[in-house]
């Protein structure tokens, strides 16, 4: 019973965000590299996230990065294993057979020879699969990026995204099916496994977040290349020739 | 069949050995290379010269300030430092003078190289291989995969123009992050602290990075 009403919900948010998202997303301007409408309401949160960082994010990845780096290694390969069976949803969602496919495969392997999802055999053997999200499903339905948001405690992300994200809390099959005190071991080792790469790329995100003149302005610009990278999508300034117009972009 | 095909290759491998018997003569004459046009292949070669020296210093086990140092190396024998200067500039470029724009392009050259050069550290261990070539615009872009350790390969691509004279890079996208444009921002940013005050900025620049 209460797993059919799960599914019920969450197949009455993709349909209730279908509805809202394309009139609700604003338009960005044509060629313009970011659409920042909130931008005062988004430094307050990022100004928030930052104290978020400075007092507890940065001090608890330096001293996760004193335990054994096999030890990591297995917790991020968990959280990712957890995580599969979403991503096979978002593949299906997507019609990407092959990441379905591969997402599959991996989920099997690696939660039977992986021990659980602790190693990930399927590496091992050349599976590799790509992310899947729902904010990547909305961009394949044609649902355009929205403005850009700082959400408090996640960080950089858009109206699309932040939409992708509440679906995406809902939709990993395996909430469904395993008992609920293992669930919470999914939430827990994908929190260590991105506490982990705060360590592992302190230099960049210190040198971006606290090192640059305007941190959020730079946290915005990079949040949004790459992941317009990452969706197939095109970024203006890409192909911008410098030799022809080297004032402007 | 065999006899057959080397007796019709013969006469191109001696003609291709000839040719490059000649290379060889003009390059110990020290011969400078006949003016060509970019293309594609030539783009490539020069980053797959880039990406080798960037190889060699992160497989070097030299010291990571001595690497800096090498990295810096690379970035003026590579790249285009005053158009990169440019375009960081912006707009603000225009109105700046010839003399403002050299104090500048120097200063940013230092920036830059400490900056990206501290980035390498994460580098140290990996490979950078160079996987294609295209055209765009009037520019070619070199598509590379970086190989670093404990990391899923990533895509660095290269733009290079000859505009300059030079075969040289003017641009620099790492997974879809554009440096150009960040450090337009950066620099953007810098000189709005200072309300625009682009020799103000020249001299704390030496200090960034």
């Amino acid at each position: 019973m209460f797993h059919k009403f799960g599914v019920i919900v969450s197949v009455s948010w993709i349909v209730g965000l279908l509805a809202v998202l394309p009139s609700g997303c604003s338009k960005a301007p044509e060629g313009a590299a970011f659409n920042d409408p909130f931008e005062a309401q988004n430094r307050a949160v990022h100004a928030a996230n930052l104290e978020i960082d400075t007092l507890l994010v940065r001090p608890s990845s330096r001293v996760y990065s004193g335990i054994p780096k096999p030890v990591q290694q297995g917790v991020t390969n968990f959280s990712d294993n957890f995580e599969a069976p979403g991503m096979m949803v978002n593949a299906l969602l997507q019609g990407d057979v092959e990441n379905l496919v591969a997402h599959t495969f991996r989920f099997v392997i690696n939660s039977t020879i992986g021990l659980g999802g602790v190693l990930d055999a399927a590496d091992g053997i050349g599976i590799h699969a790509d992310d899947k999200d729902f904010g990547q499903t909305l961009q394949v339905w044609g649902i355009k990026e929205g403005t850009y948001l700082v959400l408090p405690f996640y960080g950089p992300s858009t109206e699309r995204d932040a939409a992708g994200l509440v679906v995406d809390f809902v939709l990993n099959p395996l909430g469904f099916f395993i008992p609920s005190p293992y669930k919470k071991l999914g939430t827990i080792t994908k929190l260590a496994s991105k506490i982990g790469d705060r360590g592992r790329y302190s230099n960049t995100v210190d040198s971006l977040l606290y090192g640059s003149a305007d941190g959020y302005a730079q946290a915005r610009q990079i949040y949004l290349e790459n992941r317009r990278f990452e969706l197939g999508e095109t970024t203006p300034g890409d192909t911008f020739d410098p030799y022809e117009d080297p004032y402007a972009q | 069949m065999r006899n057959d095909f080397s007796f019709l290759s013969l006469p191109i491998l001696s003609r291709r050995s000839l040719l490059a018997g000649f290379g060889g003569l003009a390059l110990t004459l020290g011969f400078a290379r006949p003016s060509q046009a970019l293309d594609v292949d030539s783009a490539k070669v020069l980053i797959g010269k880039l990406v080798a020296d960037i190889n060699g210093i992160i497989n070097s086990g030299a010291s990571e300030q001595s690497m800096y140092a090498s990295f810096e190396q690379v970035f003026i024998t590579y790249a285009d430092v005053p158009i990169i200067a440019q375009s960081a500039l912006g707009v603000a470029a225009r109105s700046a003078s010839g003399g403002q724009m050299q104090a500048f392009t120097a200063a940013f050259q230092g920036y830059i190289s400490r900056k990206y050069g501290s980035r390498f550290r994460e580098f140290i261990g990996g490979s950078i291989e160079v996987v294609d070539a295209r055209k765009v615009k009037s520019f070619y872009e070199v598509i590379s995969t970086a190989y670093l350790k404990g990391q899923s390969p990533f895509e660095v691509r290269w733009q290079v123009s000859d505009k300059s004279g030079r075969d040289l890079f003017f641009n620099m996208i790492i997974e879809g992050v554009n440096m150009v444009a960040t450090e337009r921002t950066e620099i953007g940013a810098l000189l709005d602290q200072r309300g625009g005050d682009l020799n103000q900025l020249i001299v704390d620049l030496k200090g960034l990075g």
